[in-house]
Formats: C-alpha cells, structure tokens, sequence
C-alpha cells in the first residue's frame, strides 16, 4: 500500500486506508452511523461492521502493512477461538458480549528493577497506538488478514527493567469464572498461559494489541489487551491479558502442557512442520466462499526476512 | 395393500422427507452465505454430524424394537441406514473436492498418515459397502452371508465416532456424547452376543467331548 507522506504533515494527520474505508462504510450506512452515535462507549453488540465500540484516540497508521486483502470485521470478530467464552468458534461473539473490560490492569512482575502495575487507560495514553496489519496465522490451518492497533511489547517491557536474568516473558490471561463462564468447566488448565523468550518478546513485530480497525478490541477478541506475534500460530497471541513475569527459564505454557507433541512452545509458523493429525503446507483464508481453496503457508507466516535471525542454528523440526 | 403396510409407507414418505432436511438447510445456508467465515468447514462438520447421528439412530432400531416389542420399526431400518451413508458421501465429497481441492496427492498423505482420516475413510468404505448390498436382490444374492457383512455397520459407528474424537482438540463433549450412546447401544446386543458366544463355546466344547478331547461341563464341576 502507498502512503504519500508529504514533509510537515504530521503522521497523526494521516488517515490510514482501513479507517478510511471504516468512515466511509460508516457514512453509507446511515442507520449504522445512527446507532454507532447513539451508543458510544465500549458497549459491544454483534455486528457486519466497526463503528459501535470506542475509537482509538490519536491512531497512528504505521509501517507495517501487508500488501493483502484485510478480512472482513465480521469474519475477524465471529470466528475466535477463545475458550474461556466456549468451544465453538461462534460462541465467543455471544457469550462475551457482556463482558467487563474496566477496571482493568496489568501486573508486572519477576526478574525485573521495577515491577509495579499498570493501568489500561494509561497504556492507552502513555503509548502511540499504531496501526498494524498483520498476517494471521491459526494452527487449525486457517489464516486472515487483520488491520490490530497497539504499540511494540519491547518498548513496555523496558519501563520494568527486565535484568539479566531475565531470559523469557511468561503472560496470563484473566482467571475469573464469573466473567469468563468457560472457565468452571476443564478443558484447558486455567488461567491461560503463553510465554516468549526475550528476544522474540522484544522484537519489533511482537505488538501488545489494543484495538481492532481503528477501535478498541471487541471482547471475543481478547478485550481489553492481548499478545500478537504474527510469524507463530495464533495460539500464543494470548487474549486478555492480566499479568507479565520475567522468568530464567522457559515458563510452562497452556497448549505446550496440553498436547506438547502437538503444541510446541516456539510454533514458529512453519509449512515443512506438520501438526501430527493435519498439514500446515496450506490454509485457507477466511472469508473466501466455498470455491476459494487454500493458499500456500509461507514460512514463518511470511515474515521471514524480518524473524528467521532470531533462531539462526536452531533445529526448527525439533523446536516446533 | 393391507392398512398396516400402507402405514408404512406414507410413514416412509415422511422419514425420506424428514432426513433430507438437515441436507436441504445445509444448501440454503450455502446459497445464502450464511455458513460463516470458513463455509468448507462448516459443510464438512455439519454432513459429518449428521452422518454419525443417523448411523446411531439406525444402530438403535433394533434395541428399540426388543424393548418396545414394536416390530414395524424394522422397516424403517434400511433408509436410515441409507441416509447415514448419503450424509458420509457429502461428508466425504466435501473434503475431496472443496477441502482438498481433489489433489490426490494430499488425500492419499492424509489417508494413509493421518489416523483420523484413515478411520473416516474405512468407516465410509464400509458403509459404501453396505449401502450397495443393502437391495433386496443383493440379500438374496448374498444370503446368509449378508448378515454377516452387514454387522460390519457397528464397526462403521465405532470408527465414525472415534474418527470424531481424534480430530477434536479440547472440547469432547459431541463426540463423548456420541461414544457413550455406541457403547449403550452395543450393550443391548451384549446379551444375545454372549448367548451366540455361549452357543457356539457349547457347540464346540461338545464337539470337542464327541472326540474324547475335552472334559464334559459334569465333569469339570467335580
């Protein structure tokens, strides 16, 4: 995508191409508009098209876009896996409508200077929000393409002081079975867990997401903060996120623990590493209709230029 | 025709007309979109489930018919039967041509490596099996043999639902559910199953008595 940038025209002036299509969506559909004006602030409903929940404030376009179709907001925020709502892939969108999101912090903890907690709203504030389309990967084989905003984990980490001991980055998601129903049933072990090593934590890609086509997430998908590393399967961008720990060593992770055949803790995106009951040379894009087929799986998602050094020398066959 | 018979026939129109439901829902969600962000996926699970319920549905005349001592159920047996396999071919259709895109190469990796689909694919055998001999020229053809093949049915079930099972990830509910009413269903036949077995330990043991090599029952109870 091409972004003319003349000189002294601020980035924040610039619109960016998904929230322009958002407007204009916004503007055909008068009724929509309507109701988006009548019902501002985080009340999710379930919708086609963005304009219900709170915009991001001061959304910054960013670099990074990949040069694809981005996935229609209803299929983005009506297919999640996110168990803690239910099993199906539909069940989230209704069981989460009602879900809390305020207050809500994030604690910060283990081998770190300062460890200390931190707001939502401040994150909201404190850091450039910054729009980002990514590549999404699912390691059921199926993918989208999706226009997150947030800003990199790396530069929030920092303020902790992580210290030398600090090797991995353990996150958790919310345990609360009052809000999130799933979570009185087994299933997984809950709360959920995923963890990065620092590297890949402090990666430029690696985004703590706060919103989706330009407004805050909606609640199936990971409301109000959640994990998105766009070269591994979908599994480890870890949805609602309540805690962040340093850790010496490789912290134990959800899906890992479940099936660790199955589940590595690395899931590098990776055509030539098959799932044990399915292939991941392909995936089949969402949104595509009946008669799309699937499309070849790149490897590391299609960011390998950017990622492949962080595991130079590394047996990717057996750190799946 | 006899009232009884002409029952059963309209009540076979209606059953022809009531199991091609889920069939004609499943194209109106398509023709609609409304299949959701991965329709191919929703098609391949919505014909599966369909499949294995009707499969279990079948499997459930006969224990149906014992405990009611309602003999007509029989009757309806065969186009249950027939409709597990027609939503297996849908099933199976759907993952050849719009899963995988009928590259012969993958279907084969899949069928041969992968547990799941080698199950689903002998369960579907067996009911294309089935369903070929299940005219009446075919059991008078077979005879004493089509009863035979036809128990291979309880294998398919057994098969269908495990082949569930091993494709799920987390959530077990479905396919436990499925399991537990296979393993209730094949408990009725537990019954006669141990008396044939009883029947032919006896057919043999005797055998074995007539030619000296065996001790008779009396003897053993000493």
């Amino acid at each position: 995508m091409l972004i003319r940038r003349a000189s002294g025209i601020r980035s924040s002036e610039i619109t960016s191409q998904s929230v322009y299509n958002q407007r204009r969506e916004f503007l055909k559909s008068g009724i929509y508009a309507f109701a988006g004006l009548a019902m501002p602030g985080l009340a999710l409903a379930l919708t086609d098209k963005p304009g219900k929940l709170k915009p991001i404030a001061n959304l910054h376009p960013g670099k990074y876009r990949v040069d694809a179709e981005v996935t229609d907001y209803k299929w983005i925020t009506t297919y999640n896996n996110f168990t803690e709502f239910g099993h199906g892939k539909s069940t989230p969108a209704k069981t989460a409508r009602k879900f809390k999101t305020r207050p809500w912090t994030v604690k910060v903890d283990g081998e770190c200077e300062n460890p200390g907690k931190i707001d939502i709203d401040d994150l909201l504030s404190v850091f450039t929000q910054e729009e980002r389309i990514y590549r999404f990967r699912c390691v059921e084989a199926w993918s989208m393409v999706v226009p997150w905003v947030g800003f990199p984990l790396g530069d929030l980490l920092k303020r902790f002081k992580p210290t030398s001991k600090a090797k991995y980055v353990l996150f958790e998601t919310l345990h609360d079975p009052k809000r999130m129903p799933n979570q009185r049933y087994p299933g997984l072990d809950w709360p959920y867990r995923e963890g990065l090593r620092m590297d890949e934590a402090m990666h430029p890609l690696t985004i703590l997401s706060t919103g989706l086509y330009g407004e805050v997430l909606p609640n199936q998908n990971g409301a109000p903060l959640r994990l998105v590393v766009p070269w591994k399967y979908g599994f480890k961008s870890i949805k609602s996120i309540v805690k962040i720990s340093f850790s010496e060593k490789q912290p134990p992770t959800t899906w890992n623990g479940k099936a660790p055949d199955e589940y590595g803790f690395f899931a590098n995106v990776n055509p030539k590493v098959d799932h044990p009951r399915w292939s991941q040379a392909k995936h089949r894009v969402l949104g595509g209709g009946i008669f799309s087929g699937r499309e070849k799986t790149r490897m590391f998602n299609g960011y390998a230029d950017e990622v492949a050094s962080l595991y130079r020398g590394m047996n990717l066959k057996k750190n799946f | 025709m006899s009232t009884a018979n002409k029952n059963i026939f309209i009540g076979k129109q209606l059953l022809f007309l009531l199991c091609l439901v889920p069939a004609l829902l499943l194209l109106w969600d398509a023709v609609q979109q409304q299949l959701g962000a991965n329709p191919v996926e929703a098609l391949l699970h919505r014909s599966g489930d369909w499949s294995i319920r009707l499969l279990l549905i079948t499997l459930a005349i006969s224990p149906l018919r014992k405990l009611t001592g309602r003999g007509w159920l029989l009757r309806y047996r065969r186009m249950l039967g027939l409709y597990a396999f027609f939503y297996a071919l849908l099933h199976f259709t759907v993952y050849l041509w719009l899963d995988r895109g009928l590259s012969w190469r993958e279907i084969s990796v899949d069928i041969l490596e992968r547990p799941y689909i080698t199950l689903g694919f002998v369960a579907f055998l067996i009911l294309l099996a089935l369903a070929v001999t299940s005219t009446r020229g075919m059991m008078r053809r077979l005879g004493k043999h089509w009863t035979a093949l036809h128990r291979w049915v309880y294998a398919a079930g057994l098969f269908g639902v495990i082949h569930f099972l091993w494709l799920v990830k987390a959530d077990y509910r479905e396919p436990g559910v499925y399991m537990a009413i296979f393993i209730i269903l094949m408990l009725f036949r537990a019954e006669s199953f141990k008396k044939r077995l009883q029947g032919a330990f006896a057919l043999y043991s005797g055998k074995m008595q007539r030619m000296g090599l065996a001790p008779s029952r009396s003897q053993l109870s000493e």
